[in-house]
Formats: structure tokens, sequence, C-alpha cells
């Protein structure tokens, strides 16, 4: 069980780096209690909590690829990846060593996102239970697009793809703030293209007790983690065979 | 005893070729400088020699081990100092040596015992407690040789071990280094005659690729014919046309 060992040092890399724990943990927060600050001011329903809150949740998660990213990258511009290649760590024990400890961080996000809801005024029940077990694919998504980008990116090139782009897209092609079909046209196609929507969508469904609506939008987050991670896991066990790292 | 057997050993990257036909035996005990100018083909000489790179032909044997087919074995007996210093910036000294101490097969208990006893060895004490991207660069340099010996290697490869520290931490690294003389194998690149000339049994002289000369300093120095110093025998023998050694 080489990769334990090499798992509970990223895990370690991840919590006591300050600017990760300020963009995954405090940044969906603040903006959960700005939003619903906003919403107590205004006499339309915009940015009701039972919708907020998942659709916050889903959004802190991008910050997953992000750390999973930016670890993998900097490993391997310190040479810090080279070091463990001439060990007997194998490429599983690296796979699992680099996404395993996201999973644990990843519901903890979700969880601190709808316990400060439930302080907002999200029911507190066993849906909120629900929306955190429908949300693991989408974390698996979101840990596999980190694994892929800090395999083929440099840090640099993470902090601006997956930090701001993806972050960006997950933001405003998710539906947390407005429905696509609001904005319509090629919008609301790519919206619905993206698993994001979906992702939100389901978790939605899950906090309301909608149980019936989460499978039909989970299969996209569903095929979508499948694809995305076997392909990083391709890209990263070839990169390792063919010296490429 | 013979520890490093290597023959014919070649690296091609595309139309270059970065080592040719490389041919030399390594003493058990022994420490063996390569020694050359950027470029020489010494680092790539020991990432194949260390299982990170696939040589495009010939092998090497390690301790009864070749490098193609039997990576697994060989990765079990050697470690890496790698050029640029890696260790885990938010580890502390002390779970930096753990680290690579438990990815080798020890137990936490036995990982404790080895890297009390490296901190020692290495005058880590101070600091065992402080995070690696604290220390300055020479610590940090010191970290990862004692990270390279903590899974107790009969083989160790220093990739130009004081690259970049000033005198005084270069000095104390030379005086570690030879301490561990007779104990271990180590194979160590450099391109400061000083350093070569100071800590190694014998030198290999590389350039453009080739290795273009082997022997101790004053061997080396009757070989070049006329040199006055080491240095002077460094230039004559790697500017040198035609064979090698």
């Amino acid at each position: 069980m080489r990769f334990l060992v090499f798992a509970s040092r990223n895990c370690k890399e991840i919590v006591r780096d300050p600017l990760n724990l300020a963009f995954g943990f405090g940044f969906p927060i603040v903006l959960l209690l700005m939003l619903t600050a906003i919403q107590a001011n205004i006499p339309v329903s915009l940015f009701r909590i039972e919708e907020l809150a998942p659709g916050m949740a889903v959004f802190g998660l991008a910050s997953i690829s992000l750390f999973c990213g930016m670890l993998i990258a900097k490993d391997r511009s310190t040479s810090f990846l080279m070091r463990l290649f001439t060990s007997p760590l194998s490429a599983s024990d690296f796979i699992l060593g680099y996404t395993s400890p996201m999973l644990p961080i990843a519901v903890m996000q979700c969880a601190i996102c709808f316990a400060v809801s439930i302080f907002l005024g999200l029911a507190m029940n066993v849906n909120v239970l629900v929306a955190i077990a429908v949300l693991i694919p989408a974390v698996v998504l979101f840990i596999g697009i980190g694994l892929m980008a800090g395999t083929v990116l440099t840090d640099r090139q993470v902090g601006v793809m997956v930090g701001a782009g993806l972050t960006n897209a997950c933001a405003w092609l998710s539906g947390i703030w407005f429905a696509p079909g609001l904005v319509g046209g090629w919008f609301e196609s790519v919206a619905y293209v993206l698993p994001f929507v979906y992702a939100v969508n389901t978790a939605r469904a899950a906090i309301v007790g909608d149980y019936a609506a989460i499978f039909p939008q989970l299969w996209w987050v569903i095929g979508y983690a499948v694809v995305i991670m076997t392909t990083a896991i391709f890209i990263f066990r070839k990169k390792m065979d063919n010296d490429d790292m | 005893m013979t520890e490093i057997r290597i023959a014919g050993l070649t690296k091609r990257y595309g139309e270059r070729t970065a080592v040719n036909n490389l041919n030399l035996t390594i003493r058990k005990g022994e420490l063996f400088a390569l020694l050359g100018m950027n470029g020489a083909g010494k680092t790539t000489t020991i990432k194949m020699l260390s299982c990170l790179t696939v040589p495009t032909a010939g092998d090497a044997i390690l301790l009864g081990d070749s490098i193609v087919t039997g990576r697994s074995a060989v990765k079990k007996k050697v470690n890496v100092s790698p050029q640029e210093t890696a260790v885990a910036p938010n580890l502390t000294v002390m779970e930096n040596l753990e680290l690579i101490a438990g990815i080798y097969g020890s137990d936490r208990k036995t990982a404790g015992t080895k890297a009390a006893r490296m901190l020692s060895v290495f005058g880590l004490d101070e600091v065992a407690g402080s995070k690696a991207k604290t220390l300055s660069g020479g610590m940090q340099r010191r970290l990862s040789i004692a990270m390279g010996l903590i899974s107790e290697p009969e083989i160790l490869f220093l990739d130009e071990p004081t690259l970049g520290l000033d005198v005084l931490a270069r000095r104390e690294l030379w005086d570690t280094i030879r301490k561990l003389k007779g104990e271990v194998t180590i194979i160590l690149t450099t391109h400061y005659m000083e350093e070569a000339e100071g800590l190694s049994d014998r030198l290999g002289i590389m350039a453009k690729g080739e290795l273009k000369a082997v022997g101790t300093v004053s061997e080396l120095v009757s070989l070049a014919g006329g040199a006055r110093t080491f240095e002077d025998a460094f230039v004559a023998l790697a500017t040198r046309q035609g064979a090698g050694a």
C-alpha cells in the first residue's frame, strides 16, 4: 500500500497551502453569504438557498481540479516527480496517490458548503446527504480534469486554464446564477453539451427530494466522469512510459 | 567487486544523440564522478542508470539486474538526488524523510527511526520540524541527499549536488559526501573541477555524449600529456577528437 504514503503527502501539501484553503473553501462560502444577503434585500426570488446551495457546491468543486492539477504540475517542474519515478512506486500508485486524497477533500468541501447553507435557511434533512452522494460523479470528473491538466500543462498554464478557464466555465455555464435558457442560442446549446449544468440540476433535485429527476441528469455527469478520468489515466501512463513527464 | 557494468549504453532523442555507446565498470563502494560541460550527457546517463529513461541501445547491469529488463529490481537498490532540489515544500524535514522511507517499504515506526538517524547524520536535527520550503538552498540540498540515502540504497546517484550553492554550503556538502565514501557506491555528476578532483576515487570525462577518458586524477593528468593542472587535463581530454575511453 505504498500509494497511501504518497496520498498522505499529497493531502498534506494541499491542506497546508493557505491559498488552497482560501480559494477552495473560503470563496464559495463568501459567495453564498453575499448572494443570500442580496436575496434578502430584493423583492424577486433570484437566489433561493435551495437552488444556490447545490450550485455553489458544484462551483466549489472546480477548485479540486486546480488543487490536483497544480500539485502534479509543480511536482513535475521541481523534479520531485523525477525523484519518485526512480522509486518502486508503480503508475497505479501515482494515479491513486494523486487522486484518492481529493475525494475526502471534495466531500468535506460540499459538506461545509451545505452546512453554511443550513445556517442560511436550507432545510436540514437527509436530502443534504443525498445531494452530497449524487455529487460524487462530479467530484470524479473534476479530479480527472485536474489529473489531465497537471500531466500535460505547466503549473502556470494550470493556473490560467483551470484556475481561470474552468472556474469561469463552471460558474457561467452551469445555471448557478441564471438558467442558460435565459440567454438562449449558442450559450444555451454549449451549456447543455457540458456536464456542469447537469451536475447542478442533479444536486438541486436531490436537495428538494425530487429523486425521480436525479438520474436522467446524473447519467450525463457519470458519462463525462468516466470518459475524462479514463483519458487522464491513459495520458498519465503514456507520458510516464515514454519518459515524457 | 563490480557493482555497475555498462555496455554500449546509448540514448537518442530523434536525430540528436545524447549518450553514445557508453562502456564503463564501477566498483563497489567507489565514488565515481562523471565530469563534463553542459550537454555532455551526464544527466542522461544518470537518468538511464536510475531507470528514469529507457536506453535506445545497450544495457547496464546494476548489482546483477538489468536496467532494461529488471527495472523493478534495480529501483529497489538505487536512489537519486536530482539536479534540482526535489523536496516536498509543505512537508517538514522529518516528514520528507519519512515519506521516502515509507515509499521504499518501511513501516511507520521504522521510517521514524530511519528519519531520526538521517537528521543526525546530516545535521538537520534543529530544523526537523520546519517546512522544507523555509530552508536555505544548502539545507534543502542536504535534505535532498538525506532523502536519497534513507532507503539505504546500494547505489546513490548525485546529479550536480552542489549546483547553485555558495562556497560555504558547497564545502559543507562535500564533507557530508566524503563521509559516505565506502559505505555506498556513489555516481556523481558535476562540472566543477575542484569537486570532481576532491571527492572522487575515479572520474569519467564526457563530451558530446561520449566518454572521452576514465581514470584517477593523476592518471587523467598523465593521459592528457603536458597538462599542468587537472583543469588543463580536462580541457585537453574533453576537446580531443577521435575515439573515446
